[in-house]
């Protein structure tokens, strides 16, 4: 039997709930409700909360005067072009280490977690100097390749969890039917793989897309994805708020979407698997 | 069985994973510790030599390295101290009984998905701002005094924001994990006459246990390298009072262009992360065996 909620503690704890959920979204609802405002009313005090001239100029505005379009396009091609390159190189690696492990898999695996270890700025300094000499300072395919290292392991791992989880029986009697590995990967494998293939793109797309280490130090503006636009609204364009928040919603919407459908995957994926 | 054909094709699809990976790893690495005995600057060109362990002994005994280690200890200890002491009951109050959970649960998770320039901006500029910020003018209505975040307490805004990013996913870790206790376990206690209190100290705690350091470990390895947030808000600054190690490479990388001193510092902090990374893979490489 399932503990008894009385009426009482429901009505506590959901008030109590929505209280603390509404403070922690607020910043995000001030930002969209900011970038609706006159860049007046943004900056007024008192600040008008929902009865302002709402107005959708400061989008326009965002993309007349710094070509919103191509950051968001530089975002779309980095994150994307990353994740769908670290997969290709993920996937036979995972299903390698998952379907036929050696004694050796689980040290290669916890190597691999290691990599991620090393803290960016501890190789800044050469990678910097190395894109600098071949020219790919400011460019997106060095972005790519970057990113795409970066998350490498990550999605070795969450692809190794999940390839783990498909039940061996079933490749043993695609086996037995004498089914080649070639066709065990395409027909039997491939649509089991389907939802975690899925999940680890997602996670992969997120973390590439909110990347704000290498982003901000190895592009300027040609290659500049979203995170280095936004962060060129510090100063002195930190003074228009209202387009500051037009620019910074229309950066984090998709990827708030995309977050909010993968929250399962999220905690298994950057736990590495130590939590589900 | 894995015939030895299969054994074969398995080592050739590793191969380019580990292959990169490892190259990934070495050659920057290499190369850091290469540069950080060499007297080498961007700004005077042609001048490398080789200069034995100089730079670490310069860069450790500058007063911003001291100063930087502080901040990102006290940058790291806070905001873990914080999410945790935060998520703990957070997620507590979502594995209650809500309504609506589900919205709930989405607005508790959506500053996690928001990119770090983005939330550093809107809390420096619409919250943070000492006369047109939010926070300013709640002050205003209690007749206090509003404070000057970056300027007064610039460590302390940079903690808030951080926080703010990283809550959610100490709360979402933690609920996940109260989501797989036992409920009889809890109820047998109930039925035991266990006060609330001492079925969260005896039996809830200890399974967070578990969450607890997993959420301390992930988060460190990232918060020790925490960069975009202090970039757009305080660049570091006023003085070296927001600068965390991160940033301080980072500054005599490309600000000071002095590639010697700036990859002795790198290592430092790959020697720093090592430690971390140590206890981390520990953990998770005794679940791997589960």
């Amino acid at each position: 039997m399932a503990r008894m909620a009385t009426t009482r503690r429901v009505v506590i704890s959901t008030a109590v709930a929505w209280l603390f959920g509404f403070l922690i979204f607020f910043p995000i609802l001030w930002m969209v409700l900011a970038s609706f405002k006159t860049e007046l009313e943004a900056f007024a005090i008192p600040p008008s909360f929902l009865f302002f001239h709402w107005t959708t100029e400061n989008y326009a505005t965002v993309q007349e005067r710094s070509d919103y379009f191509h950051h968001a396009m530089n975002s779309v091609i980095i994150a994307g072009g990353s994740t769908l390159i670290a997969l290709l190189i993920a996937i036979p690696a995972a299903w390698s280490m998952a379907f036929s492990p050696t004694k050796r898999t689980k040290d290669i695996l916890l190597w691999m977690l290691s990599t991620k270890m090393m803290p960016p700025v501890g190789v800044l300094v050469p990678i910097y100097l190395i894109y600098k000499t071949f020219g790919l300072l400011d460019s997106r395919i060095g972005l790519v390749f970057i990113l795409c290292l970066g998350n490498l392991p990550i999605v070795i791992w969450m692809l190794f969890t999940y390839f783990k989880e498909i039940p061996r029986d079933i490749l043993e009697a695609a086996r037995m039917d004498g089914a080649t590995i070639g066709r065990e990967l395409v027909y039997v494998l491939t649509p089991m793989a389907i939802p975690g293939l899925a999940s680890t793109m997602l996670l992969n797309l997120i973390l590439a897309w909110n990347e704000a280490f290498w982003t901000l130090n190895l592009s300027t503006s040609n290659a500049a994805p979203l995170t280095t636009f936004i962060a060129s609204y510090s100063s002195p364009e930190g003074l228009f708020w209202a387009k500051l928040s037009a620019a910074s919603t229309l950066a984090i919407a998709p990827i708030l979407v995309l977050g909010w459908f993968s929250q399962k995957q999220l905690v298994r994926g950057l736990t590495f698997g130590a939590v589900k | 069985m894995a015939t030895r054909q299969t054994q074969t094709l398995a080592r050739s699809l590793l191969t380019p994973a580990v292959g990169l990976l490892f190259i990934w790893m070495i050659v920057p690495l290499a190369l850091t510790i290469y540069f950080s005995t060499l007297h080498y600057s961007l700004l005077d060109p042609g001048s490398e030599s080789f200069i034995g362990l100089e730079n670490f002994r310069y860069f450790l005994t500058d007063p911003a390295f001291l100063a930087s280690l502080q901040n990102t200890l006290v940058l790291v200890g806070s905001v873990l101290a914080l999410t945790i002491l935060l998520g703990i009951p957070l997620a507590l109050l979502m594995d209650q009984p809500v309504i609506g959970r589900n919205f709930v649960r989405l607005m508790v998770i959506a500053p996690f998905f928001v990119m770090p320039t983005v939330s550093a901006l809107v809390w420096k500029n619409l919250l943070m701002h000492p006369v047109s910020g939010l926070f300013a003018w709640l002050a205003s209505l209690f007749h206090l005094t509003p404070i000057d975040w970056f300027n007064d307490l610039p460590l302390f805004a940079v903690i808030l924001i951080v926080t703010w990013q990283w809550l959610p996913f100490a709360t979402l870790i933690l609920l996940t994990a109260l989501q797989s206790l036992d409920e009889e376990q809890k109820e047998a206690a109930e039925m035991d006459g266990a006060s609330a209190v001492s079925t969260f100290i005896y039996i809830t705690l200890p399974h967070l246990a578990r969450p607890i350091t997993v959420v301390i470990l992930i988060e460190t390895i990232f918060l020790l390298t925490v960069f975009a947030e202090i970039y757009v808000t305080t660049g570091g600054g006023p003085g070296l009072s927001t600068t965390n190690i991160a940033f301080l490479i980072y500054s005599q990388a490309l600000i000071q262009f002095d590639v010697g001193s700036a990859s002795a510092g790198g290592l430092v902090a790959v020697v720093i992360a090592n430690v971390v990374a140590f206890f981390l893979v520990r953990i998770v490489g005794r679940n791997l065996e589960a």
